[in-house]
Order: C-alpha cells, then structure tokens, then sequence
C-alpha cells in the first residue's frame, strides 16, 4: 500500500528593524514589532489558522486516516503567542487528535548545526520542551532547518533520542535513487531518513497557480492520481511543504484549500494512505544506506547552503556570530541569550544572499540586509563583551572554558598520579628501611617493631593522604 | 553622427559617451560611421569612424589650390574631401565670418556665443548632407539638434536624436526657455529619441510631451580601463579611509548632502576622511558648511581634477560617493568600480537603473547614506565583496551591447526590421 507522509512548516523570523550605525552602543532592541506583528499576523489569518482548520476537517472527515506532521519553530511559536495566541489552540486541538505528529527542530531555525553542534543542541531541546508542555508531546523524528543534513549530523541526532530525520530528497545525493524509499543514515544506521519528493512537493508549493504550466489546473484527483501510479515498489512519497503555501503562496481563491481538504476522498479511493513520519519509520523497511558528505538542503537549484552561506556577506556575518558562542553560554543575562538566538536565525543570512534576486526580504538589496544585520550585531557584541571583561580574549577564554570542561578528567588522571606515588613512596620506605636495618643489626629489640609497622599503613588505607604517610618515615628515620 | 565633443579633448560624459558608442557600434560590424565634431585635433582615434570637423567645412567658395588646403588642414581633412564639399556650397554665406577657406571657425567648447555656433553648426550641416551619402542621421544632445533637423529636411532622411541630458536635468526643473526650445524641436522633428536611461526617457516623455513609443532607453556602458590606468600605485595611510566625491559641484550633483552625511559619520567614527574634488559654482557654499559643522578637519577640497588624476583620486578612496538630485546616466560610478571602489548611488541616478552591485539610497537620505559609508569602511566582508563583485559586474556593461540596441533601432526606422 503507498503512503503519502506530510510535513507542514512553520517559521516565521524576528525581523530586525533598521537600525543605523549610530544606534550602536546606545539602542539595545532590534527588532521590527510593528512589521512582525503585521506579517506574523497576516499569514495566520490567510494561511496559518485556515490550514490548521483545514487539517483538523479533514482528521474528523476520515476518522482518523488522514495523518501528518508539523514542524514549528520556536522563534515563530513565540510570535504566533504574543499576535495570533488562537493559533496555538488549534494546534493544540490538531496535537489533541492524535493524528498530528509533531516533529522538532531547532528553536531558532537557525544553522548551528554547521557552526556550533551545542548550540544546535540546546535549540532542538528547547523546541522539545515547548511541545512537551504546550500540546503534551515529545518528538521522536527531527528536521534540521531548511532539510539542512550531512552525515555528520546524523550521529548527533541519534544520541539526542531522534531515530527519524527529514530532509531533502536531492538529486546529487540520490543519484539514480528514488527519495520514494527509507533509507538509514550511513554515519549512523540507526538513524532513518525520509527524503522530501521535490518534483510532487513543488508541484503544490510553486505551481499549483501557475497557469502558464502544463498541468494547470492541479486537481486533487489529478495530484493523487500521480502518486498513485509512480512504481509499486515505491512505498512512501514525503510531501514536505511550508505551511504559508496555503493561503498565502497561493491565496485562498486559487482553490488550494479545497484541494488539500480533497485529497483524502482521492486517496480513499485510489488506495493511499496517509503516514506520519514515526509510523512510516516503524512500518517501512528501510532500503538502504545514504550517504551525504557534504550539507544538503531544500534551496533553490543548488539544494546546498550557499542561499545562507554563499558569499563572503553571508560568511562574515556568521562567523562573527558564532564566534561569541561560548561566551554567550556562560552568561546570565537572559536578554543576551534570547537576542542571540533570534539572531541566529537563518533568515538573516538569505536576506545577504547575492544569488537570486527576487526571494522575499524585508529590504532593497542584500547589501542593505548586510549593513543593518552587522550594525545589529556590533551592538549585540559589545553587550558580550560587556558580560566579560574584555581584557579576557578568546583564546584564553577557550582555555578557562576547556580547563573547566576537561576538569573531570583531569582530575582523575591526577588521582591516579597520586596514588602511583603513594606507592612509590611506600616502596621507598620499604627499601630505605631494609638498608637502615642490614647495617646495624645489633639493636634488634629496637628495630623488629619497626619493621612490622612499615606494612601497616599500606594496608591501614590507600586513600589517606601523602603527608600522614610519609610521617611513618620520618618518624622511622628519627628513631634511629 | 553629429556630436559636440570627442576624445581625448573633452569636456564633460558627452565625449566619453559619444564615442563609446561610436566604437560600440563599428565593432558589431556592416557600419559605416561619419562622426561630425566642431573642431578636431587630429589626435582623434579614427580607426572606426571618419571624422569630419565642421571648422573645415567650407560654407563660402574660395578659390584656392590643392597644395594649400593640404599645407593649411591637411593634418585634420583630405582636401579631396574639402573639394567636394565645396562643390555642395547651398548658399552665399560669405556675409559670416568666415576664415581663407571659406569655412566659419569653431571652439568646440561651451563659449558664450554657444547659440551662434549651434547655428552656425547647422549651416555646416547643410553643405555636408548636400555632400555625403549616408542613410540615417543621428545627433547627440541638443547643441546638435538643428543640424540634425537641417540634415533631414534636406535630404528626407531619417532622424535619430540622443538625449544624453536635458535641460531639466541641469536645471533641476527651471530650464532655460531658449535651450528648452532647441531641445523639443529636436524631439518633434526626430523619428526617434534615445536616452541614456529610464530616468531620461520618463522627462522626455512628461516634461517634453513626446509619444512614449517613440523613445528608446539604450543605457551608457564603459569603455574598459588601460593596464596603465589600473596599475597606478598610491601612497595610503593604513589606518584612515577615504570616501570621495567627484564631479561638478552644483546643485544637480547634491553635494550638500554628502557633507551632512559626512558629519553623521564623523560624529560616530574618526578614522575617516571626505574628498570633495572638483570645482562649480557651490563650491564656496561647501567649504563653508562643511566649517559650520565642524568637520573641517577632516573635509578636503582638492579642486578640480582631470585625466589621470581622476584615476589616481579613486584608487586612492574606499568608497565612492555619487548623491546626485538628478543624473541622466552618470558614468563616474562606473569607473569607479572599474577602478575597485565600491560606490553609493542616488536612486535617483540613471545608471542606478542598470548596477546591482552598489549601494543606492534617495540623494536626501542622509541616515541611510552614512550608514552605507560606515558600513564600507568598518566591515571589510562588504568591501570585498562590492569590489569583486563590482569590477566583475562592471566589466560586462560593454559598449557593443549598446551599439548593438542602436544598430537595431535604425533597422527599425529605415524599416529594415
């Protein structure tokens, strides 16, 4: 039986405000309220609130057979609380259902994961916690930012309790595999990974209205009939998609919502089922290794990190960045920490991109995002530099940190030092004992009873201190 | 082609521009170009187009042997030439000042008498469209829209004229009624009207009331830089950046607001100098404005620069700096990047329509013009990559593109398309 398995997206960034140069130093928020606010709000009454409802129909409509999943972000959960708080209750009610599975994913949508496994850490496992207390869920499948994945991910990703990962179904990578399979991740074979189906996802996500297509108009039983009749082996087809496609992509009257609340009825009918991810992973057998040497994605032609990371703007402003990670870890300003994190996130870096010309941004030109996102984080580098002196560098920063780290450690190997010299010093006393007593004999009485203390203390307790033992010695010597 | 100015003796973008596109056009091939200037020096490049000078154009008939037309303007006409043309003689025009051969002298510069020798260049161009066969005419700026109009009504060929300014530009919305009149009437008469951009084309259509299907953008392009020029080695203080400003310091060329924006900058960072080089009629104004907010110190006048000066000046700065109030095209920014500087635009400039990698703001924006200068010289990812970038961006923007687009609007216009 095939499956379709649906990711939905949710992210929305905090947008900077413009902020100038001589803002630096003196002005210490950063963010557009009015332009979020208007955005944020916008898309959940055109797209956000209407799909969830779509969604929650179409659970109610096929009692339970239509599953999917949702991936939401953090940094867009804090927004959709303060504009749009009716939002989260229909997820809630979406989560309530059963069928909805929700799948985590760093806190900021940010690329720590390239820069700064910790942080990428700490960021899925605040997303986590989000879930666990808001809708009562604890994710067992994982998607990076934007489907950012490389095998050195993988491992990571296991050991943080993930045995599913979604990510991108990219042609380099598959080669004349199809992304319609399960496969396991070659630096980590308990991890499985379901790759996105571009051609049908995009097939919705760009062309859906686009009447100048062949296709045009796309039909539910059309769409269906297309996953349908792809080869039978092929079990699962990963239709992964941001959830603005609906309503906001393409505006409520291009039909898309009834498109999407069709598609059970087809599926129905032609014998497709729906799966949510952890259930694919545990019904599907996985058809074989994938390996990915070098981070893929689900951008633009390149499918690649060169949309964040592409040009020296965008590289320049990352690694200033995360060049003040560890030092942000250590502090306790919780502003500090939270401003940090919003500025991780991905968005930032697109807006810089030089490539494509035409994506959406809040400004003119990428060197117009560069300018402001830079002046944003002078200011927010010399509040770092304000938590700790200055006069500490990084190097030597790193090595208080690394001592601090590496403290466990160390201090066993200096245990196990210690009692190899507690030892030495035992066999010390033994020896200069024996030579004491081989010269003079002729006090006998005297010196028996010191030879019957010298083993004593090494079995009285090993893990008494140097100087008690030695003390025995002197004393020994003394006494001659 | 009839045009003003011709390189190496130029005055203004005019030249640069006119034979730019001169050349453009002769590198696509098939063409064969006349290009008709006041006064030639005979160090003109005439390896693509035949330069006649209208100071050799005989309006009056002298009797006067081969040997000496060769002896008096050899050097800059072949007296064959000169012979011919003095068979096309149209009318007695001997109550003008005219010299031993007949001809009436030019300055080919701006002089005061500038609507006479507009005039007296239209005269010219009577004998020479008598004379010469050719099969389209086309005149750069209005200082050569009469011979153009004159050129036509003789022969009833058509007319393409080349707005590469207006009088709207120049005047920032006050024109001169008389230059305003030459300018329209160049307008009615042509069969079609080029401007060097968007900008341009948008006034010819509002401010002169021409049909819009009848002007064409043809962007300027840049002739690339000799080895020579890129070569040039300037002495820099390590720790100080220079954001310049070139050009003509009038009104049109908004230089006050590069001082204000200067004076934000300087407010916040001090390892920064501005170059305000060139000479117009603000300049004074400047000088004072730029002591009243007290950045004297840090201000610089250097006057008026030329030639390889100009090169010399930009490899010496980290920013370029461009706040016209309104430009028809504006070339400098492009040599700019052709030099590797990275450069703020006004919007309001008409090479803003074509350049993606630089900076453009509106010319009164200074919070954002300060912050784009600051933003250059304190993070060297921008720098780098507005250079690069640039110099690559720039080095595609090629006359024979635009000699091309010219090529085909007179397809058009003979209806050979």
């Amino acid at each position: 039986m095939k499956a379709i398995c649906f990711n939905f997206e949710i992210h929305q960034p905090f947008r900077l405000k413009r902020y100038r140069f001589f803002d630096i130093g003196r002005d210490h928020y950063y963010f557009d309220d009015f332009l979020n606010d208007d955005i944020v709000t916008r898309i959940a009454h055109n797209s956000y609130i209407p799909a969830a409802e779509t969604l929650l129909r179409m659970i109610e409509q096929s009692e339970g057979k239509f599953r999917c999943s949702i991936a939401i972000s953090g940094v867009a959960f804090e927004q959709f609380e303060h504009y749009v708080p009716e939002f989260t209750d229909v997820l809630k009610r979406l989560a309530d259902t059963g069928a909805v599975e929700f799948v985590a994913q760093p806190f900021a949508y940010s690329l720590a994961n390239l820069a700064d496994p910790e942080e990428f850490a700490a960021q899925i496992a605040d997303t986590c916690s989000i879930l666990k207390s808001r809708f009562g869920v604890t994710p067992k499948v994982v998607r990076n930012t934007e489907l950012i994945y490389d095998d050195d991910l993988a491992p990571q990703l296991v050991h943080l309790g993930f045995n599913g990962v979604l990510t991108e179904g990219a042609k380099h990578i598959l080669g004349w595999k199809s992304p319609d399979y399960i496969y396991t991740a070659a630096s980590a074979p308990k991890l499985k990974l379901l790759l996105r189906n571009s051609k049908l996802s995009d097939d919705i996500a760009f062309r859906f209205s686009d009447s100048s297509w062949p296709e045009f108009p796309l039909t539910a039983d059309k769409y269906i009939d297309w996953i349908a009749s792809t080869p039978s082996d092929e079990q699962i087809v990963n239709i992964f998609l941001n959830m603005e496609t609906f309503g906001d992509l393409h505006p409520a009257t291009t039909g898309i919502f009834q498109f999407l609340e069709a598609l059970p009825r087809f599926a129905a009918e032609r014998g497709v089922e729906f799966l949510t991810p952890s259930e694919a992973i545990a019904k599907i057998k996985p058809v074989g290794e994938l390996s990915v040497m070098h981070p893929i994605s689900s951008a633009d032609e390149a499918r690649d990190t060169s949309a964040w990371l592409g040009n020296r703007l965008q590289n320049e402003a990352f690694e200033k960045l995360y060049s003040v990670s560890e030092r942000v870890r250590q502090c306790n300003n919780r502003q500090l920490k939270k401003d940090w994190e919003y500025l991780q996130t991905c968005d930032h870096f697109y807006y810089m991109s030089t490539k494509q010309r035409g994506g959406f941004s809040p400004y003119e030109t990428p060197f117009q995002a560069f300018t402001n996102y830079m002046n944003v984080l002078a200011d927010f580098l010399m509040r770092v530099e304000e938590e700790f002196p200055s006069q500490v560098d990084n190097e030597e920063l790193n090595s208080l940190l690394l001592t601090i780290s590496n403290q466990g450690a160390e201090i066993e190997a200096l245990n196990k030092e210690l009692a190899s010299m507690r030892k030495n010093v035992e066999q010390y006393n033994i020896e200069h004992r024996l030579r004491t007593e081989e010269p003079k004999e002729a006090p006998k009485a005297e010196a028996k009873p010191k030879a019957k203390r010298g083993p004593k203390p090494k079995a009285e307790k090993a893990a008494k201190e140097e100087k008690p033992k030695k003390a025995p010695a002197k004393r020994a010597k003394k006494a001659e | 082609m009839f045009g003003w100015e011709f390189p190496p003796h130029i005055l203004g973008g005019l030249g640069t521009a006119s034979y730019g596109l001169t050349r453009g056009m002769w590198e696509c091939g098939d063409m064969d170009i006349t290009f008709v200037i006041p006064k030639p020096f005979g160090d003109e490049d005439r390896s693509f187009a035949r330069i006649i000078g209208a100071s050799q154009v005989p309006v009056a008939w002298r009797d006067v042997s081969r040997d000496y037309v060769e002896s008096r303007i050899g050097k800059v006409m072949d007296p064959d030439l000169y012979f011919q043309l003095r068979d096309h003689i149209y009318a007695d025009f001997n109550y003008m000042r005219t010299n031993d051969l007949g001809c009436i002298e030019f300055s080919g510069k701006y002089p005061s008498n500038l609507l006479e020798e507009i005039n007296n260049y239209s005269i010219m161009a009577g004998v020479l469209a008598r004379t010469l066969d050719f099969d389209i005419i086309h005149s750069h700026d209005w200082l050569t829209y009469p011979a153009g109009i004159h050129a036509k009504q003789v022969t009833g060929k058509p007319l393409v004229i080349h707005v590469h300014a207006t009088e709207y530009d120049r005047s920032r919305g006050k024109p001169n009624p008389t230059v305003y009149g030459i300018e329209r009437d160049g307008m009615t008469h042509a069969d079609h009207i080029i401007t060097v951009s968007n900008l341009t084309r948008q006034t010819v259509i509002d401010h002169y009331g021409v049909d819009p299907a009848k002007v064409t953008t043809v962007h300027n392009a840049v002739v690339p830089l000799s080895q020579d020029l890129l070569d040039i080695e300037m002495p820099r203080a390590t720790k100080e950046k220079v954001v310049t400003f070139l050009g003509r310091i009038t009104m049109q060329k908004g230089p006050e607001y590069f001082v204000e924006a200067a004076a934000k900058v300087l407010r916040n960072c001090s390892n920064v100098r501005f170059v305000m080089a060139g000479s117009g009629d603000m300049m004074d104004k400047m000088i004072q404005l730029a002591a009243e907010r007290g950045i004297a110190d840090r201000f610089h006048f250097p006057g008026f620069q030329k030639g390889r000066q100009v090169y010399e000046m930009l490899k010496a700065s980290d920013v370029y700096m461009m706040p016209s109030v309104s430009e028809p095209f504006g070339i400098s920014p492009l040599e700019a990047m052709q030099m590797g500087v990275p450069s703020i635009i006004s919007k309001q400039s008409g090479c803003a329509e074509i350049l993606d990698n630089v900076i453009k703001t509106d010319y009164w924006d200074i919070d954002a013009m300060a912050d784009a200068i600051h933003a250059i010289i304190s993070y060297p990812a921008l720098y780098k990559q507005l250079r690069e970038d640039g110099l690559a961006e720039v080095a595609q923007i090629t006359w024979d593109k635009a000699g091309q687009k010219v090529i085909n609007i007179y397809n058009k216009v003979l209806g050979r398309s």
